[in-house]
This record gives C-alpha cells, structure tokens and sequence, in this order.
C-alpha cells in the first residue's frame, strides 16, 4: 500500500516537473552554444500565458505548444541579436528580458485571468498509475538532447562551439549563424515549459499569483548543477521536484511549521547544491587541501573534481569572426 | 570628429531608443484595445497633479535611490547583485524587529527609530554578506546565491507575519499589527513623505558617487570589477572587496527596507520590498553606472510607478504597464548602445 | 598548388600590418616566411587560409583568381592553417577533436576515426593517442594532431605559424622530417618563424618581412648576415653579459613540493644571490611557472621552504611575499597584470598603495607622466591600458614595480616584444639587479635565456636540472635538455 503511494506520488513528480524538464535541456543547449539566456523567468511566463491564450482563443492545445515554442525562440532571438551582432552583455539583456517579459505576460494576460481553458488530457495506466502526452515529450526531449550532444556529428560541433568557437571557426564552422540557431532552438524547448504549465500541469492563467514567477531562476540553477549534461540536469530537475513534493506531503505531518517555509525549502536546498559544486573552484579550498597528507589530498581532489561542474569555456563570451 | 558632434550623435541614439520604447508600448496598448496618448496622460497626470501626488512619487524615489546607489557599488566590482531584494527585506524584517523591542521601553521615540534603522541597515548588509560569502567562499555565482536568498528572505518575512509576528487573532496577508503614531517618521505633505527619508536618500546617492569616482577604494573597488586576477597581483585581494561591496550595497538597501517600515507602511508586510530591488538594477544600468544620473531616472521610474496605480480603474489595464514601459526602455537603450557602438564607431 | 598573392593590404586602426604585399609562393617546395615579431607575417597568411580578410589584393590559386572570405572557403580551396596558439577543443578526446568539422554520417564512426588518425599518425612517426584528452597533451602531440587533421581533410597548402615554439627537440625533428616528407609529395608548405636556424634547416626559400612589407626574398644557401640585415636593419649589438656584484641569499627554496591539476614538481632546491640573474628553460607546461608561482605566493607548496631575504614565508599569504619585496611579471600581461578598462594613470593611483583614501588626481597625473617619460612609454596619462601595445604595456607593469625590490620574477619577459622593447627591458631588469635585486625567469627562448641568465636551470616534465653555469654553454646543450636528455 505505503509502496504504490510511492509510486504515484513519483508518477505524480515526473509530471509535475515535465514544464521545468523542458526549460533546463533548453536552456543546456542554448549554454552549450556558449550563450547564456537570462531571460527565462520572464520568457516562461510570457509563453505560459500566450500560449494559453492562442489555445483558448483557437481551442487547439497544438496550436496552443505552438505558440508556447514560438514565443521562446522569439525572446531568445532578442538575446541572440543583443548578445552576438551588438555585443551587449548577455546577462544585463538577459536580465532586463527576464523582468519585461513577466510584466509583459500580466499586461497582456489580463484579458485572459481566470478563464477556462483546455487541459492536456492523461492516459490511464495499470494500478491507478497515468501518464500525459507532455510527460513523455520531456523524456523524449532529455534523451534527444543527450544523443544530439554526444553521439551526433552535428552535436559533436555545437560541443565546440560553446568550448573553444576559434577553433570551430577554423574548421569552417559558421559560429554565429550556429549560435543564432541554437540560442532559438533552445529558447523553443524552453518556451515549451509555458504551455507544460498553463496546459497542462497548473492548468490556466491567473495572473501574479499563477504561482511561476521564480522558475526560471531555479532552471537557470539546475543547469549549473547538472554540468550542462542534460540527463544531470534532468536529475538535478526530478530531485527539486522530489522536494517539493515532500514540501507538499510532509505538511500534515509537521503542523508546527508554517506551510511557506516547507513550500520555500527546495530554493536553500538548490543553493546548497549549488555550493557543492562550485566549492573546489574557491581559493581556500586548494589551500585546506595543499596542507593535507598525500592520500588525503588525492581523494579530496577527486571527489570534488567528481562533483564540480565545469562551464563550456567560452559561455558568454562573444566571437568575432 | 568632433567632441560636440560626437555628443550630438550620442543624444540622437539616446532619443531613438526613447522613441522606439514608447512605440513599443504603444503598439502593445493598441493591441490591448487601449488608447496610447490617453494611457500616457494618465500616466503623467497621476504622478504629478497635484502636490500630494508628486509626494508619493518621491516616496517611491527614495528606497528606488537607494537600492540604485547599493548596486552601484556592487556593479563597480562587477557583480550582479540580484540579491538586492532579499536585502531590503531582510533590513524590513530587522528594523520591524528593533521597533517591536524597543517600542515598550521609556525611550524618545527619535532614538528608537533612529535605533530601528540602524537594525534594518545591519540586516541588509548581514543578508549581502551571506550573498557575499556564497560567491567569495563558495564560489556560487552571486546571481543564484542572491535569487536563493531573495527566496529564503520572502519565506522568513511570511513565516514572521503569520507566525511569530501574526496580528491578534489570525495573521494575515496585510501584515503585522502596526506601529503607535508616535513611531511614524515625521512626514510631509499631508503624510506622504518623510524629509528625513528624503534627506538619508540624498545623501545615499551623494556618498556612493564620491566614492566610486573620488577614493582610492572606489578605485580598488573598480579594478577588482574589471580584472580580479590582475588586482590579486598588485596586491589588491579580490575576495575581501567584493565582500565589502556586497556589504556596503546590503547597507543601502537595508536603509531602503527600514524607510519601508518607518515611513512608509508602519508595519512589516509581505513583499515590502515591492520589486524596488529589481528596478533599482535597471535604473544603474540605464543611467550607465553613473551616480548623478541615476537621481532622474529613478524619479521618473517612481513617476511612472504612482501614474500606473490607477490605470485598472479608469483605463482597465493592468498596472504592470509600468514595468513594461521601464522594461522596454532599458532594453531599447542597450540595444542602441550596441547598435552606435557596431556601426556608429567614430575614428 | 602555387600560391600567388598579390598587393595585399591590411590595417588595425592605425597600424599597417601589411602593406602592399605581392608574393608567390611555388607548389613543392617548403617556403620560409622570415621576420620578427610583429612583422606582419601572421596576418599575411591568416589573410590566405580566410582567418583574415585583407582590405585589398588578390589571390591566385595555380593562376587563377580566388576568393577566400572565410576559413570555410580556404578549406574549400585546400588551403590550411596551423595556428600558434593551438586551435583544438581541449577537453575533447582527440579523436572527437579530429572529427569536428569534418563532413560525413550523421552518426559519426568513431572507431572508423580512431582508425584513421592512428593510420595517418603512423605516416609521420607521430605519437598521438586517440583516446586522449586533447588537454592531457603535449604542445607538441596537439600540434601533430592538427597537421594529421588538417591532411586528413585533404588539404594542398599547409600553413605553420611559428610551431617550432614550446615543442621539444625530438618532436622538431619529427615535424621537420614530416615536412620534408609531404613537400616531396607536392605538397605547398608555408612556414612562418622568427627563427633563423628553422630557417637554414629546413627552408628551400625565404621572404623577410619587416613591419608589415615585404623586404626581399631568397634562397638557398643562405646568407645569415644578410638575412639579419633584412629583419631588423641594422646590426644588433648584442648587449654583453654583465654580472653584477652577487650579494647574500635573496632566495632559498629547500625540497619544495608545488602541484597542480595537471602536474607536480618535487624536491626543487635553489638559491639565487642579490644581483643574479637566473633562468628557467623547459617546454611550457614542465613545471617552471609552478616554481615561479610558488616563489611569488601565488600558490601554496604542497611540501618544502620558500625563504625570501633569510625570511621564511612558506604557505604565508601572498601579501606578505609582496612586504618582502618580491615582484611578478606574468605573461598574459593584460589577463594577470594590467586591468582592461583603467588608464596610466589610476593605474599609477592602484600601485601606490592603499594609503589613499581620497585621490589626488592632479598629483597622480603628474606621477604618471614621470613614469612615462623615465620608462619611454609610449601612452598619455589617460590612455586606457588596452590601447597601449605589448612592449608598452611590459614598461608600464616595470614602470609600476617598487623602488627597493628584493626578488623579481617573470613569465617570459620579452614574448610578444620587438626587439627594441626587449632589450629596453632587459636593461632595467640589469640596473635592478645592480641595484641589488635577484631576478628568476622562464622563458622558452633559448637565445634569451643564454643572452641574460647567470645560471639557466632546464625543466621537463615536473623535473629540475641542477643549475647550469650560462657561461659556456651552448643552445645545443640546452635544447637537448628540454627535451629529455639528462633526466633518465
């Protein structure tokens, strides 16, 4: 009994984290093209409320994921152009995007707060187990993004040019054009996560307190943690979902604490974990180190190394060719 | 070519990014059914009607200043500090906290406010050192510390409000019980605004400007901005300066959350920080970095703040026009900043 | 294929790097292009495989007009480059380094790759491992690396832009032997060195280039003395050694342990007198700059002593080494010694010291232009630093070193420098040393490092030599050092 609860509470997390499955292998492409794009908080909640109105105002929830992808390649072009043919910082555009784009979705969403729309529908599965159709797009966009990175030719390429784009470029390689198409492509899957939410998972647009604002600065975390791998960063996703859940289930159990602090706690876990992998990079970590014996020192340089998360190279940093 | 061509060329990009945001939100207005010129008359006359609506538009000004003067300290060492929210909250929280202790104790009112801010200024700059901390000792990058942050900062102001803090009877989304009268700063303009808030904001902005152009830490500060590495080598440590930017700029915006509470809303509220962080960076950026321009451009930042307040009840638009508006010029100005830069280079 | 350039012309802002430049260079042949640095040479032939594009000219390809925008289109047009600086993924595989931009199946066969570089690898006698890291290794293997990806890719002319700098004396002989191989296979070969010895050894042709025209062309058998006359013309008076009076121990390091990522040294000893001058050779990689870092404070020693002036100030804080009066010069001049952004002047401010609460900004131009002229800079007080070129950028960081230094080190003082600047600043290091300072260096010039040591002290692979007396010694020496011989 206590098993199969387990089970559908973990079903129950797969779907829950599908929308945010989609902004971190999106944004993982986009960083492995060597652009950051800041502006997800923003460019979720603009495709969640557009593409929640395309869907009500056509009835076509394809339309509806449609416009969801297509508003995310749009604002990841406004980064693209920013970033690469003007050279502005990608994270001042970022940034700013970030914060247009959500004032932008309670602007334009005001018309459409509170109304009802379609609901992706789930299939029943054996013991009171279902699953949806956005569900399993996001599996089968983790496992795309993990087989495009390493064992494509083309995947082998966009590893270069986020690593090292003089070195592409002198391999014929058109950097920027790739750049252009990446950062869009991944601001597509991105802007798959709006629909996920506003379709599916947290169905319909409310405005302010849709409750969306702060995701894409925890997808934007997750990708740091999950190494720009995609199938790290979707665990990093599945384990911040996992939290939540616990957030949620472990509320009856502890009637002490406030329900806001459990609902907040998946944030310090995610600095946390944050810190973890970033920590071998601090000056005074080699220092503690270098003072260890010999075995001591190779193992904690191992296991930290195991641990770290090392950026494409050139993340951030324009090319001119 | 010339100095003054040159300046003329400048203030031309200038107004074309001016010109092509408010095209922006004026095709978007249109598209929302909506009159732009009568939007922007509402805009206009319900900052500055009448004398009492410019006082509100002041109050805005003053925390905006001040979370603009924090975080141009701590762009001038290069870091993005986002935590900024969480820093004016935190210094709410702090000051709230002092009031709440003081305020049974014989003390004259002056020096328990006095003694509230001063909390509320310590809580921010312990919250930025935490941000500080997380970059310097952990090497997490400061703008996922301080995002982490600005939530942990949300979930302890609630928890407080509906906790600890919660008004007699049930807590509630209004905030904790009130502060006595006599704890209110002394206001201006039929209570709208404090000329202490008004004089603590000023000097802010003042000090900051000197000393990011003016000391030799400003200087080191700047040069640890540019190129740590190369600082570490003339003997300036990185680590240390940053972490005094992060705790300079968490005394400014604690000073912001601390007004929030004495002259503002007299109590501690959920999201008093009301996202003045977050605007504050935009107006640092637009402004270029530079002090002295930051004073009228969070003027008319606050201007289009209060304008916007009223634009559901007599246009039935959302107020998040405003954010739009300032959004959009941000981003316009970047952009064409980049565009002068690409194809406008003067040789 | 014969390559024919003709009346190229390019300019950085002010600068010609080439000016009116009209060569041709036969197929079947390996053609030496002659010059120091700062010729103007790299850009040339940046400009022929497309890494460039000139302002004006044209280029021929077996006589007929080519046009090459882009490395695409050189590729297209078999034309490829070795770069200096390597131009690889570094923390690729080799083999998946070797397929990136190579056309083929959509899912690529890596064992089909692996084959083939481990093939054309053995053509030429070349050591490298498919499987790994580009880098794990040598400047050398990844250099081998490229050439093997670049024939793979079927290329015609083959570019090397300086690559006989940080390679070890085997893996020369093994390139040149390469060269000679596929030039005799009809290949065009295009072989840019500032180095007349690469030259004599290897090249059936030269042109010399100085300050971005073309000054002349020959062939063999060359003529040294007129060769150097076309680089730099006018004899160079090789400054004379000059040892200043030795004084007491500045420097002592005892049994030091230093380590990185990549490498450990172990064991190191040495001592260096007030108004020595000693340097340190090897490839770069081979544990020098761990010694140099761990001397200046920048990194802790894992084990051992570092003692400055009697002082013991091992695992003390970099700060302490900078009380001592010890100095760093690095290489990446703009990355680890000037901040981009900031002029002469706030840089002069920045060196004072931290006395300054508020700036003077009068007092701290007129600073600035004291150092400048004493330092020959050629800047105004308000230029920006990053505007300055290398040789002016190297007097500004001496220009800001204390008056009463104990200990100066430096990361290949002169790479990068023209001549004049070079000798200019070994001339300061000299009258520092008079003054009492000790100076260590790297550097992987060998000529330097014989020209200025008193002691050189060769480097492989995290190992160090005894300390060998400059005097009487020969380049042959040391190159055979650097490349292993001695440290069985």
């Amino acid at each position: 009994m206590c098993g199969e609860n387990m089970l559908i509470g973990l079903a129950g997390v797969l779907a829950a984290t599908a929308p945010l499955i989609f902004a971190v292998v999106g944004e993982t492409i986009t960083e492995r093209a060597g652009v950051i794009n800041l502006s997800l908080n923003g460019l979720i909640l603009l495709s969640a409320m557009g593409s929640f109105a395309v869907a009500v105002t056509t009835d076509s929830l394809v339309l509806g994921f449609l416009a969801g992808a297509g508003i995310g390649a749009a604002v990841a072009l406004v980064v693209a152009f920013c970033s690469i043919t003007l050279r502005q910082s990608q994270v001042a555009v970022g940034f700013v995007l970030a914060l247009l784009c959500r004032d932008l979705s309670y602007f334009l969403g005001n018309p459409f707060m509170n109304r009802p729309g379609p609901v992706v529908p789930s299939f029943r599965l054996p013991h009171a187990l279902s699953i949806d159709t956005v569900t399993v797009l996001s599996l089968a966009a983790i496992v795309l993004a993990w087989v495009w990175f390493f064992k494509t030719r083309p995947g082998l390429v966009l590893r270069g040019l986020g690593e090292q784009p003089a070195a592409a470029y002198v391999r014929g390689v058109p950097v920027n054009r790739l750049r252009y198409l990446y950062t869009m492509l991944g601001g597509a899957v991105v802007g798959l996560a709006g629909p996920a939410y506003s379709l599916s998972v947290k169905a319909g647009w409310r405005g302010t307190i849709s409750g969306l604002d702060g995701i894409g600065w925890i997808a934007l975390a997750i990708v740091i943690f999950g190494g720009w791998n995609p199938v790290r960063a979707a665990l990093g996703a599945y384990l911040f979902g996992i939290l939540q859940w616990l957030g949620v289930a472990l509320q009856p159990a502890l009637p002490g604490v406030p329900s806001q602090v459990l609902q907040v706690a998946p944030f310090p876990v995610m600095i946390l974990t944050l810190l973890f992998v970033s920590i071998g990079n601090a000056e005074w970590v080699a220092r503690t180190i270098s003072r260890l014996p010999l075995r001591g020192r190779r193992f904690l340089t191992r296991a930290l190394r195991s641990l770290e998360a090392r950026p494409p190279a050139s993340l951030g940093v324009p090319f001119e060719g | 070519m010339t100095g003054f061509k040159q300046k003329f060329v400048d203030a031309a990009v200038q107004a074309g990014a001016l010109a092509l945001a408010v095209a922006f939100t004026s095709a978007l207005l249109k598209a929302a059914g909506a009159s732009p010129l009568e939007t922007y008359r509402q805009l206009i006359s319900g900052s500055v009607d009448s004398f009492a609506e410019f006082a509100y538009v002041l109050r805005g000004w003053v925390p905006l200043i001040l979370a603009t003067a924090g975080v141009l300290i701590t762009f001038t060492a290069g870091l993005w500090n986002i935590g900024v929210e969480g820093q004016i909250m935190l210094g709410a929280v702090f000051t709230t906290w002092a009031l709440r202790l003081l305020q049974g104790a014989d003390l004259p009112p002056a020096v328990v406010l006095a003694a509230g801010i001063a909390a509320g200024m310590i809580g921010g700059a312990l919250w930025a050192a935490l941000a500080g901390a997380l970059k310097t000792y952990g090497g997490v990058h400061e703008i996922f510390g301080g995002l982490g942050l600005n939530f942990v900062a949300t979930a302890i102001s609630l928890w407080l409000i509906f906790g600890p803090w919660k008004r007699p009877g049930i807590g509630s989304m209004s905030g904790t019980e009130p502060f006595p009268e006599t704890l209110w700063m002394t206001e201006l303009a039929s209570g709208h605004v404090s000329p202490w808030a008004l004089g603590l904001a000023v000097a802010g902005i003042g000090v900051v400007a000197l000393l990011v152009r003016n000391t030799g830490f400003g200087l080191r500060l700047k040069a640890v901005g540019k190129n740590p590495c190369s600082s570490h080598r003339l003997g300036i440590p990185p680590a240390r300066y940053m972490m005094w930017a992060f705790i300079l700029c968490g005394l400014f915006a604690g000073a912001a959350g601390a007004l929030q509470v004495t002259s503002v809303y007299h109590r501690l509220i959920p999201s008093i920080s009301s996202g003045y962080g977050f605007l504050g960076l935009l107006v640092a950026m637009l402004a270029a970095y530079r002090a002295l321009w930051a004073i009228p451009i969070a003027l008319f930042f606050a201007a289009i703040n209060v304008g916007s307040i009223q634009l559901p009840i007599m246009l039935q638009l959302d107020s998040s026009l405003s954010g739009v508006l300032q959004g959009a010029l941000v981003l316009f100005v970047l952009m064409a900043e980049g565009a002068r830069r690409r194809w406008m280079r003067s040789s | 294929m014969n390559v024919e350039l003709r009346n190229i012309q390019k300019t950085f802002g002010p600068v010609r790097a080439n000016d009116d430049i009209s060569l041709t260079i036969p197929a079947g042949t390996i053609y030496g292009i002659l010059g120091e640095n700062g010729a103007g040479k790299s850009t040339l032939l940046k400009i022929l495989s497309g890494y460039l594009r000139a302002d004006s000219g044209a280029l021929l390809l077996d006589g007929r007009p080519a046009v090459i925008r882009s490395p695409a289109d050189g590729i297209r047009h078999g034309i490829g480059m070795l770069h200096q600086d390597p131009l690889d993924f570094p923390p690729m595989e080799a083999v998946d380094d070797f397929m990136v931009g190579r056309s083929g199946k959509f899912f690529p066969d890596r064992k089909r790759a692996c084959a083939e570089l481990g093939k054309l690898a053995g053509d030429f006698d070349f050591s490298v491992d498919p499987e790994a890291r580009v880098d794990s290794l040598t400047v050398g293997e990844r250099q081998q690396l490229e050439i093997v990806r670049l024939l793979a890719i079927g290329v015609r002319v083959l570019i090397l832009d300086e690559p006989t700098t940080g390679i070890s004396a085997g893996q020369k002989q093994k390139l040149f032997q390469a060269l000679r191989q596929l030039s005799g296979q009809g290949m065009t070969i295009v072989f840019v060195t500032h180095k007349l010895r690469d030259v004599e050894e290897l090249c059936g042709q030269v042109a010399v280039f100085r300050q971005g025209r073309l000054i002349g062309e020959t062939a063999r058998p060359f003529d040294e003395g007129a060769l150097v006359r076309m680089m730099f013309d006018r004899e160079f008076e090789r400054p004379h050694r000059s040892r200043a009076a030795l004084g007491e121990t500045v420097l002592e390091v005892r049994d030091l342990s230093v380590e990185d990522r990549r490498l450990s040294v172990s064991g190191a000893n040495l001592e260096l007198k007030r108004g020595e001058i000693v340097g340190l050779a090897g490839m770069d990689g081979s544990g020098q700059e761990l010694l140099l870092r761990a001397c200046a404070g920048l990194i802790r020693p894992v084990g051992g002593r570092v003692c400055v002036s009697g002082r013991n100030l091992t695992r003390r804080p970099y700060r302490e080494f900078l009380d001592a009066g010890v100095a760093y010069l690095p290489a990446a001049r703009m990355e680890a010694g000037l901040v981009r952004g900031l002029t002469v002047t706030e840089h002069c401010v920045l060196a004072a010291g931290r006395n300054n609460f508020s700036i003077d900004w009068t007092g701290a131009e007129r600073q600035a232009l004291k150092r400048i002229s004493d330092f020959d800079i050629r800047a105004r007080p308000s230029s920006p630093v990053e505007s300055l070129s290398g040789g002016n950028q190297q007097r500004v960081l001496l220009s800001l070193l204390k008056e009463d230094l104990r200990l100066i080190l430096l990361e290949h003082p002169t790479r990068g420098l023209d001549i004049e600047s070079s000798i200019y600043i070994w001339d300061q290091l000299k009258k520092r040393c008079q003054n009492g300072a000790g100076v260590l260096f790297m550097s992987s010039d060998i000529d330097e490092l014989l020209q200025y040591s008193d002691r050189v002290v060769v480097f492989f692979s995290g190992r160090m030599s005894a300390p060998l007396d400059a005097a009487g010694l020969r380049a042959e020496t040391i190159g055979q050092r650097i490349g292993g011989v001695g440290f069985e």
